[in-house]
């Protein structure tokens, strides 16, 4: 059956026939589009470009190919950084996500109470201090004289005192410590905001229904916040996968290899090592890594109900 | 596909192939031209009389520079100083980009080979002629020669200069040494070993050391072993890059057994793995430590901090008697390749070696040997002062003939990629002398040919 034509809502412009070509809607995002392709897209092409060299960084380079590629994947060293950066995501990700769930819906059943407000603000502080500066005052805490140490010894542990950060065996999860306080806050207020946005009549029918506060938390929050929890464990991912500041200050890497990570490693092969084709090559696997790993969270997490 | 799509299509190819093909054609090459040799000069340059304005780039938290740069102008009034100041491990990774593109006259360097090599250093052998340098004793100024290319060093032109040269060896704290009955400095690696013991047994840590981070601390002592060990002519072979050099040897093999057994038996601060520079320096001075294996640069520092409680003596021999070595390095200045005033850049450096009043900074700001003929003036020094104890220990090692460079310089990355993992496993007992030192120069194989 043929379709028949709805008639349109013209604006008076149009109505009086001075039709706007489509290629002035472009002219906007011109400078916008500019912008990304000068600054994004051009230095990811370069990249890739670069992955394909052998290069200095100054003189003349020589073709690789994927010569670079294959040495990511065989390097014990630089894929036992890609290792430890997927066992950070236990700290940086599973961590906050998990406790921030728990938090924000403790602060949503005292939200009235002052205790609630500060909370939040605690729990926030975290975002709002560079993390240069967070890694320098967790890497005095656990340091073999800080504060960890004492609190341990205070305890009547003092056998487990040690230097957090430059034991092989506690290293990296010491370094996981770090990136979980970071990034707890900022899933505790994502979720909270998320958590307002439920109808109350949700709770009170489902307590009217003899439900407890766990079956709330199973049955209504965790499923209304599905969108949330994805954009957490999305931002909190690519932090572990990317992560360079908290590691380069707290361990430069050490000791040993312990807890080296991609981006460290990719600013190491640039800079000290100045082989800026491997340094390339590296970056553009993390960058498949990360594209990698937050699809399928983006997929699972996505809102089917609409 | 409506009209309006395909146009919005079109748009976007042609952004994205923009930015696609700005990255067309191989990278690199955009290094300077080679300069054939230093070109000779008929006399010995000056930096004039007309207004002049030396660009320089500085290692931050060193005071020597910039009161060299302020006497300077003030016997040169027509130099003015534009001064940036930066960490060294920045001024490493920066050095050639900078060199490259933004030229100073002046500049704190690292090792120069790699800059060498792309020709963005100044070749400044018709300084050296017209100035004299060639005269002075040749191995103030072997670590900045390089083969043509940059392939060896130690050898050829000259493409930096010093504005002094530092040395390591043993801080000790005099008052600690009373308490295990140390009245005066081990001679032999047997007395040293035996003095470690005591202060052990007395509840003292008997060496106070950095290993964490990036930057492995106990090269120092490893490399004082090595020269107490084995004479310093291979080492510094190895440094060098010379064809078929190698830190595998027999005698390096006896050091670092014999580092390892001082970490066994608790000689270090249990948390060695985690202490940096910074917090090894503070705790010596507050007394946490017998020993430090240290460079002559924390003198003027520890005269200071501890006036009249610390000593300094030369690594003990092996044997009673035997020669002795130590690590020595110039504090590394060259003048980029497209330097402006390179000419007064040159006659400044020149100055710092020569002039009295600079070669007293030198020494009471510096800590350090000053450059210059063998003969020149010693500035005084106070007796009973660190800073002397240094000075002496240097004419000992120019009398032996024992000066080293760092086994840290040797690439690039051998010290935070190679040394300090290796060192940091060996504490942890992760590794064993032998497959450490089979595992540096493994990957300084491949650095030299990589590069």
């Amino acid at each position: 059956m043929p379709r028949k034509p709805v008639p349109r809502k013209q604006s008076p412009a149009r109505a009086a026939g001075l039709r706007t070509p489509s290629w002035v809607g472009w002219l906007f995002v011109a400078p916008a589009l500019g912008v990304y392709a000068v600054f994004v897209l051009r230095p990811i092409a370069l990249t890739v470009q670069y992955s394909m060299y052998r290069w200095d960084g100054i003189g003349p380079s020589t073709w690789a190919g994927l010569g670079n590629y294959v040495r990511v994947f065989t390097d014990p060293d630089l894929f036992a950084s890609i290792l430890n950066a997927i066992k950070l995501i236990v700290f940086f990700s599973v961590i906050p996500v998990v406790l921030g769930l728990a938090i924000a819906s403790t602060i949503r059943r005292i939200a009235a109470s002052r205790l609630a407000l500060v909370a939040r603000t605690v729990l926030f502080l975290p975002q709002v201090i560079p993390l240069v500066a967070a890694g320098i005052a967790w890497s005095w805490l656990m340091s073999s004289t800080g504060l960890v140490n004492q609190l341990l010894a205070y305890v009547g542990l003092e056998s487990v005192a040690r230097a957090w950060l430059g034991d092989f065996s506690t290293a990296l999860p010491a370094v996981g410590v770090i990136g979980a306080w970071v990034l707890l806050g900022l899933c505790t207020i994502l979720l909270l905001s998320g958590l307002s946005k439920i109808d109350p009549a949700l709770y009170e029918a489902a307590r009217m229904d003899g439900a407890g506060p766990l079956r709330e938390f199973v049955s209504i929050t965790v499923p209304c916040l599905r969108q949330e929890i994805g954009v957490c464990v999305t931002v909190t991912v690519i932090a572990a996968l990317a992560s360079f500041d908290i590691v380069y200050v707290s361990t430069q890497g050490g000791p040993g290899n312990a807890t080296m990570v991609p981006g460290l490693e990719i600013y190491y092969l640039a800079f000290s090592e100045r082989q800026v084709g491997m340094a390339s090559a590296l970056a553009v696997v993390l960058m498949v890594l990360v594209i990698l790993v937050a699809l399928p969270i983006q997929w699972l997490t996505k809102d089917r109900s609409s | 596909m409506s009209r309006r799509t395909r146009w919005n299509g079109a748009a976007l190819a042609v952004v994205m192939g923009g930015a696609l093909a700005a990255g067309c054609g191989a990278p690199g090459g955009d290094a300077p031209r080679p300069e054939a040799t230093g070109a000779s000069l008929a006399a010995a340059p000056t930096c004039g009389t007309a207004p002049v304005t030396l660009n320089a780039y500085i290692e931050t938290g060193f005071p020597l520079p910039k009161e060299l740069s302020t006497e300077f102008s003030k016997q040169h009034p027509n130099v003015k100083w534009n001064i940036r100041e930066d960490q060294f491990a920045v001024i490493t990774q920066n050095a050639p980009r900078v060199l490259a593109d933004d030229p100073p006259d002046l500049m704190r360097l690292p090792q120069v080979s790699e800059l060498v090599k792309n020709n963005l250093l100044k070749n400044l052998d018709g300084y050296a002629k017209a100035f004299g340098w060639d005269s002075w004793p040749a191995s103030q100024l072997e670590q900045m020669r390089m083969a043509p290319g940059g392939k060896t060093r130690g050898e050829g032109s000259l493409y930096a200069m010093g504005l002094n040269f530092s040395m390591t060896g043993v801080f000790y704290n005099k008052k600690l040494a009373d308490k295990i009955g140390m009245s005066s400095p081990p001679a032999t690696l047997a007395e040293l070993d035996d003095a470690l013991a005591k202060a052990k047994s007395a509840g003292i840590t008997p060496i106070a050391q950095f290993n964490g981070g990036a930057t492995g601390g106990l090269a120092f002592p490893l490399q004082d072993l090595m020269a107490a060990y084995g004479p310093s002519g291979p080492i510094n072979e190895w440094i060098y890059q010379k064809p078929g050099a190698t830190i595998d040897t027999p005698s390096n093999l006896q050091a670092t057994r014999h580092l390892e057994k001082w970490i066994k038996a608790g000689y270090f601060w249990k948390d060695v793995n985690a202490v940096d520079y910074a917090t090894m320096m503070s705790r010596f001075i507050k007394g946490e430590g017998l020993f430090m294996f240290n460079g002559d640069w924390e003198s003027g520092n520890l005269d200071k901090q501890m006036p009249g409680d610390v000593g300094f003596f030369l690594m003990p021999p092996a044997q009673q008697g035997g020669k002795q070595a130590a690590m020595s390095a110039p504090l590394t200045y060259g003048i980029s390749s497209r330097a402006k005033n390179a000419d007064c850049a040159a006659y400044f450096l020149n100055w710092v070696a020569t002039d009295p009043k600079a070669r007293e900074i030198g020494v009471q700001v510096g800590g350090s040997h000053p450059m210059g003929p063998a003969d020149a003036p010693m500035p005084e020094v106070s007796e009973g002062t660190v800073t002397a104890s240094t000075l002496a220990a240097g004419a000992k090692i120019a009398e032996d003939n024992g000066s080293m460079d760092f086994i840290a310089n040797a690439t690039g990355a051998i010290y935070a990629k190679s040394w300090t993992p290796q060192l940091q496993k060996l504490v942890a007992g992760q590794q064993t002398p032998e497959a450490l030192l089979k595992s540096v120069q493994s990957d300084y194989t491949s650095q030299v040919k990589g590069s």
